[in-house]
């Protein structure tokens, strides 16, 4: 049973009361929210997650809550509450999906030291995985989203799950984050794309979100291997380009870019190890999404490793 | 009053706790939330019970055994290096709580998680410590001038230290309780009878009497109860450890009158039997007991405690416990510094919150 299977009105009775449980890539969360504009994204984009009964094992409980205090009279708040304590300060009410998103996050990146957590968009193809890492700004969302529209699997927007037994990289298959000008490029550039309500004034700007192809999410069990680290830049009027760049300091990079490298002390340096050594390493500069297509089109031809 | 599912594992921890899939969520957030969920995770692994653990549950067990696993290593470095910077320093460096548990290979250290390192030193060097520290990269943080001046005037620490490039923090502290306590004790007292440390010269930790009684006064005087059961069953091993050596019960008694801190000794002591059953060899039991405050505050205090003890956690909160944990912070202060300070500090904290200075420069 997926989330599309159940009424409105079930659905909201379960996000107001002991939760709605859905099944979001190897985790396991209950949602409970009384936040209705959360409850109107949440059914667009988690429409076709499998729905988990309630006597199975939750990883997170993320609660966007309603603020108590006395701003709540002229100035409506969400607050992320995880085991009865406040995480992050209280946004606008209207941020509650993003909120929702940004709390998901934290719960994986603080609590899920079973993987190597990397800071990192991934998607594949023919069983090979594209490691993406990437500041904000530099457009890894934007080529996130026009690749697995284009051919490629989404396996995450935003954390890399590696296998610390065998490197392979797990689906996260969660939503990809779009903000500011990216949200017109990529409604321009997939006219069918389903986008949440654009949030305004966030810290990352403007923000909506992009419901991942339903085909994808049926193939969320299937593990990729690394094979690339490519480190894409949006650079205006570029042609789109991939420069060879040494292991040694790709390596270094993701290592900065992991959420708990540091945790997983030595097994994360051997992790680590393994997949740069399985991968060739590149920047990428782009500034057209068709030309960026093709090239990662042609890198996907080359069959086997050189 | 009933106890909470994490108390219970303690309660027979040699039999396998059975617990639902749904009684396992709840035990994992009130673990993490009492900051004890690595300790539940080795409590599980020491006995052999991690097969019989769940799929689920167990990767956030072995999660949190990872991040135990690297904060102990963490700090072992750290030590390392504070040992070193600390080395031109005359007289003792003494390790508290879970640092020293760490170091001194203490049972009550597996599975512990840290924030910071607890250091102390006699009065008379806190600002060659500081030095040492600071040369070492060590800075401290707290910008506000009254905040310094509280710390320094008030308390029986300085502001925390933070290490420019590794963000380790370290507390640095001169006794074990405020000088306008309830409680004062002198670090003087505690530095005269340190242990060394085995491999750090000039690294020491407190006695075990001594050591008992600053962690039954750090709970007890604490105003925030988030690692209260942390600490409780800190002092549960600590006691049984320290049972094995001749002596330690009469001591552990005489120190604490000799320290006046009979009644958080008392405390503790009602908590533990309370949870996990009588610690005490039954001839110190009447010892104990003499301790104790008078009837109406040990009933007020048991009912209070009680509750604060709990994880903070949803599943463990009745109507009261907020009322009981507001009370005990009130009384937390009330015991820290007299009523002609605590008024005027409070009163001044609540301005600095509801408005907050610009930067001035």
């Amino acid at each position: 049973m997926i989330l599309a299977d159940l009424s409105h009105a079930v659905m909201r009775q379960r996000l107001c009361g002991t939760g709605l449980v859905l099944k979001i890539g190897p985790f396991a969360f209950r949602i409970i929210s009384p936040i209705p504009s959360l409850h109107a994204d949440l059914a667009v984009l988690y429409a076709d997650y499998p729905l988990l009964s309630d006597d199975q094992f939750v990883d997170f409980t993320v609660t966007i809550a309603s603020g108590t205090g006395w701003h709540r009279w002229f100035h409506r708040q969400a607050v992320f509450c995880f085991d009865g304590s406040d995480i992050f300060v209280p946004l606008p009410q209207d941020h509650a999906f993003p909120l929702l998103e940004w709390a998901m996050n934290w719960c994986i990146s603080m609590h899920a030291h079973q993987y190597l957590l990397l800071h990192s968009a991934v998607i594949e193809r023919n069983g090979c995985a594209v490691i993406m890492p990437a500041p904000p700004g530099s457009g890894k969302s934007t080529l996130c989203a026009g690749l697995v529209h284009r051919g490629w699997r989404l396996l995450s927007d935003e954390l890399a799950l590696i296998s610390l037994t065998d490197a392979s990289i797990s689906p996260l298959g969660r939503p990809i984050s779009l903000k500011n000008q990216s949200v017109d490029v990529i409604r321009n550039y997939v006219p069918k794309a389903v986008l949440s309500k654009l949030v305004r004034e966030t810290s990352k700007g403007s923000v909506s979100l992009l419901k991942v192809p339903t085909e994808h999410l049926r193939r969320i069990d299937e593990v990729a291997r690394p094979r690339w680290v490519i480190f894409p830049k949006y650079v205006a009027q570029s042609s789109a380009q991939l420069t060879p760049r040494s292991k040694a300091n790709s390596m270094l990079e993701l290592g900065r870019n992991s959420f708990n490298y540091m945790v997983l002390g030595h097994t994360g340096f051997n992790v680590l190890s393994q997949v740069i050594d399985a991968c060739d390493c590149y920047d990428f500069e782009y500034s057209q999404l068709d030309d960026a297509v093709a090239v990662f089109d042609a890198l996907a031809k080359q069959k086997v490793r050189a | 009053m009933s106890s909470t599912l994490l108390e219970r594992v303690w309660v027979a921890p040699d039999t396998l706790p059975t617990l639902t899939l749904k009684e396992w969520e709840l035990v994992l957030g009130q673990a993490r939330q009492a900051r004890l969920i690595a300790r539940l995770a080795t409590h599980f692994l020491d006995r052999g019970w991690m097969s019989d653990v769940p799929d689920g549950p167990r990767r956030h067990l072995a999660s949190a055994l990872r991040l135990a696993e690297r904060q102990q290593h963490e700090v072992r470095w750290e030590v390392d290096c504070l040992c070193r910077a600390l080395r031109p320093i005359e007289g003792p460096v003494v390790l508290l709580k879970g640092a020293a548990y760490l170091m001194a290979d203490f049972s009550t250290a597996r599975g512990r998680l840290f924030a910071d390192i607890d250091l102390m030193v006699p009065k008379p060097q806190i600002d060659a410590v500081e030095g040492a520290l600071f040369a070492a990269g060590w800075i401290c943080d707290e910008q506000d001038a009254y905040n310094q001046r509280y710390y320094r005037e008030w308390m029986h620490e300085i502001p925390p230290l933070r290490h420019v490039q590794r963000n380790s923090y370290i507390d640095l502290h001169h006794t074990i309780t405020p000088p306008t306590s309830r409680f004062h004790v002198d670090g003087a007292f505690l530095c005269s009878r340190v242990q060394p440390l085995n491999g750090y010269p000039g690294l020491f930790v407190l006695a075990p009497a001594d050591m008992v009684l600053h962690s039954a006064v750090h709970l007890f005087q604490e105003g925030e109860f988030g690692h209260g059961l942390r600490d409780l069953l800190d002092l549960q091993d600590l006691l049984k450890q320290f049972s094995w050596q001749p002596k330690f019960w009469p001591s552990l008694l005489e120190r604490a009158q000799e320290l006046d801190l009979g009644i958080p000794l008392y405390h503790a002591i009602f908590h533990i039997t309370r949870l996990w059953g009588n610690p005490v060899p039954e001839p110190l039991r009447t010892g104990i007991e003499a301790m104790g405050p008078s009837t109406l505050a040990r009933l007020l205090m048991a009912w209070m405690l009680g509750l604060a003890l709990k994880p903070d956690h949803p599943s463990c909160d009745t109507r009261w416990t907020g009322l009981a944990r507001w009370m005990l912070y009130v009384r937390s202060h009330a015991l820290r510094m007299p009523m002609r300070l605590v008024v005027p500090h409070l009163l001044r904290k609540a301005w600095m919150q509801r408005f907050p200075e610009t930067k001035s420069t």
